[in-house]
């Protein structure tokens, strides 16, 4: 069986998409130290997502390139979890130009991260050895990642009256976009019947003890979710992936085998 | 080993990391293999991290020394097994600690079992003591996970108050 394209795809856009959110804040960091930080998760991301794309271009064939995966697809193509494309900021601002908000940052990193190290973890096992490979790599740099993102969600979390209500609005925001971590794409059972994906169902328990013993830690309360479950994964996306595509692909597209 | 394997691995001794180069890519376990095959003789070199900007630029070193030396290679990326800060010598690490980069402490885990690699990071643990490469205090602390490089971490020595580079054991 070949390995499912479209999984890795969904790999390499999530990786993607969250380095070129946190690259937004290069240069407006909220301390020289966190500039710092977040530039380099995001050097670790599209690193990852340049490796992922190469496997994918390379099974493609034809005239694939990393940088056409990455560059001349539309937003309706990209297999992203939505969560991912979202803004710096919390649900009551509606538009992409308001201010970035540091705990919305801090709590999508930590939520993302805590569960790629456990699918990491899992895809050392894959039956493709490029993206066992891959995973060996990124499982290292997504759990400094962790690290980094959940040491935050707990200063800021139990730390003053404002970074505490700061923190909770985050996750009241950002929790319910991760139910769609378990739902299972088509790609994702092609990858699993494969041997090549893991089943991320099955890794709800560890993610669920990760997350609440870090949000206990933090002071902070998990809201109880209903609702609709966002299909980024599928290509349905939220308005904000075709902004952030807008200017990720823009220099690509006006001039297309541009270099320097 | 054939002499021509001899000859690969002495042309590309000199060559450095484009940020550190106080040691050799081999030092530092880039450069990973020289091999003879069917095909001819292949270069195999390993990222640190994923998306280590260094590494085009030593693919591009490894490639001109190679040329100029006469020598037709080919140059392989390969990403197994995973790079460790654990493959440096002990005479690498020494080198970092002259210039003033604390060097990364041994055995970072890598190659322990899957519960250990994922969850050691998870819990907040006292990390163990970095020593300050200037005066060799172990009383220092972290002022940043992350430094100039994606390698390195920024460290403060509380005795003799120089900031430094620790390279991160990965």
């Amino acid at each position: 069986m070949s390995t499912p394209i479209d999984y890795l795809l969904h790999l390499a856009d999530n990786a993607v998409v969250l380095g070129q959110r946190n690259a937004e804040w290069c240069g407006h960091g909220p301390i020289l130290e966190e500039d710092m930080a977040l530039a380099n998760v995001s050097l670790d991301l599209i690193g990852q997502a340049r490796l992922l794309y190469q496997r994918a271009a390379e099974l493609k064939g034809g005239d694939a390139t990393e940088d056409k995966l990455a560059y001349f697809r539309g937003p309706h193509e990209f297999r992203n979890y939505t969560l991912l494309e979202l803004p710096h900021h919390g649900a009551l601002v509606g538009y992409a130009a308001a201010d970035r908000d540091y705990a919305t940052t801090i709590v999508r990193n930590f939520l993302y991260s805590a569960l790629m190290v456990h699918v990491w973890d899992g895809l050392q096992q894959s039956a493709d050895a490029s993206l066992a490979a891959i995973a060996a790599k990124s499982l290292k740099e997504t759990s400094y990642h962790l690290h980094h993102s959940r040491d935050w969600l707990v200063r800021m979390g139990d730390g003053t009256e404002e970074s505490h209500a700061r923190a909770q609005a985050a996750v009241n925001h950002l929790m319910p976009y991760t139910e769609e971590f378990w739902t299972t794409s088509p790609a994702e059972g092609a990858a699993v019947a494969a041997k090549i994906g893991i089943d991320v169902w099955a890794l709800r328990p560890a993610w669920d003890a990760l997350v609440n013993e870090a949000l206990a830690e933090a002071t902070l309360t998990r809201p109880n979710f209903h609702g609709y479950v966002t299909e980024g994964k599928i290509g349905l996306h939220s308005e904000h992936l075709s902004y952030l595509l807008g200017e990720m692909q823009g220099l690509a597209r006006a001039h297309p085998g541009a270099t320097w | 080993m054939s002499s021509v394997v001899d000859k690969v691995w002495a042309t590309l001794e000199p060559l450095t990391d484009p940020e550190i180069p106080v040691v050799t890519l081999r030092e530092l376990g880039i450069l990973r293999d020289v091999r003879e095959t069917a095909a001819g003789i292949e270069v195999v070199i390993t990222p640190t991290y994923s998306g280590c900007p260094a590494m085009g630029q030593i693919e591009d070193d490894v490639r001109a020394s190679l040329e100029q030396a006469g020598i037709a290679a080919r140059v392989i990326t390969q990403l197994a097994p995973a790079w460790t800060t654990d493959w440096m010598s002990d005479e690498a690490k020494e080198k970092l600690r002259a210039y003033g980069i604390a060097p990364p402490h041994r055995t970072c885990g890598s190659s322990g079992g899957a519960e250990v690699s994922v969850l050691k990071f998870v819990r907040r643990q006292p990390t163990a003591a970095v020593a300050c490469p200037q005066c060799g205090s172990t009383h220092t602390v972290v002022t940043s996970e992350f430094g100039s490089t994606a390698c390195k971490a920024l460290y403060k020595c509380l005795d003799c108050q120089e900031p430094f580079d620790y390279f991160k054991p990965y």
